[in-house]
């Protein structure tokens, strides 16, 4: 972790499992808390990189222990931003199913897209989905 | 029950959470499994499931509470969801959710329908 008073980075290499990441999480929130994000706010960021390195290690990584998921973000008093890239195939984004849908609203998966975008100023899919690039900026 | 406190009047069981976050693989599956038993049974037709501990799930909770809404609609019980958080109640707005599950401000407004 590089730290300055107005900017902070981090990289890491997390392993494919639903629970070894909450701790980076909460490192990330609690940088953000202390330049002075709101509940509310850090709340869609926590939900953006929950659901974001789950998607990585679920969908992309599928569990596998051989493979990581590679994390990077820029912190400021202004700005979230998160870099998460997995080692599976990748997809296509824009295949998947609308959650929220009339149709699809018993479909028990598929909502953590939804909810990234909800949360996030923008949200961009690289290298054919392998990377998905969460960006919060507050005005 | 490790994920719920359960208490049963005559005639409605209303249901908290235990955990405030619901995120680990392991939460969610045993949350589910305590909850789908209490519709599995038949002998909880009114169900309250009140959030007011809960400060942040996951998508793969939601997932969970749709099939649980599923399984309640398919035995029969009327179930409906209370005291949810401003923060929380968003999740299921922006999912779409607030059109699937019956939703009200509090136990009371719950028991008053049931």
């Amino acid at each position: 972790m590089n730290s300055s008073p107005k900017q902070q980075q981090f990289k890491r290499v997390l392993p494919s499992t639903l629970t070894a990441y909450h701790d980076f999480v909460q490192e990330v929130l609690g940088v953000l808390e202390g330049f002075g994000w709101s509940k509310e706010i850090l709340f869609g960021v926590h939900m953006a990189l929950e659901e974001s390195i789950s998607n990585a290690v679920r969908h992309g990584n599928k569990h596998d222990p051989s493979k990581s998921v590679h994390v990077e973000c820029e912190l400021s008093e202004k700005r979230f931003y998160a870099r998460i890239c997995d080692e599976g195939s990748g997809y296509d984004p824009n295949e998947v199913p609308d959650c929220c849908d009339q149709e699809n609203l018993e479909v028990p998966g598929g909502r953590g897209l939804a909810l990234i975008k909800a949360y996030m100023s923008s949200v961009e899919h690289r290298e054919n989905g392998k990377c998905v690039i969460l960006e919060k900026r507050l005005d | 029950m490790n994920r719920i406190e359960l208490n049963e009047s005559a005639q409605v069981s209303v249901i908290r959470f235990k955990d405030q976050k619901i995120i680990d693989p392991e939460t969610i599956q045993e949350l589910g499994e305590e909850l789908f038993s209490l519709v599995e049974d038949g002998k909880h037709n009114k169900l309250v499931l009140n959030f007011s501990n809960v400060e942040f799930l996951s998508s793969a909770a939601l997932g969970k509470l749709i099939t649980f809404e599923k399984k309640a609609k398919r035995g029969g019980s009327e179930l409906i969801l209370t005291n949810i958080a401003p923060e929380i109640y968003q999740v299921f707005t922006i999912t779409n959710l607030d059109k699937l599950f019956t939703i009200k401000d509090s136990e009371a407004d719950a028991l008053a329908v049931l």
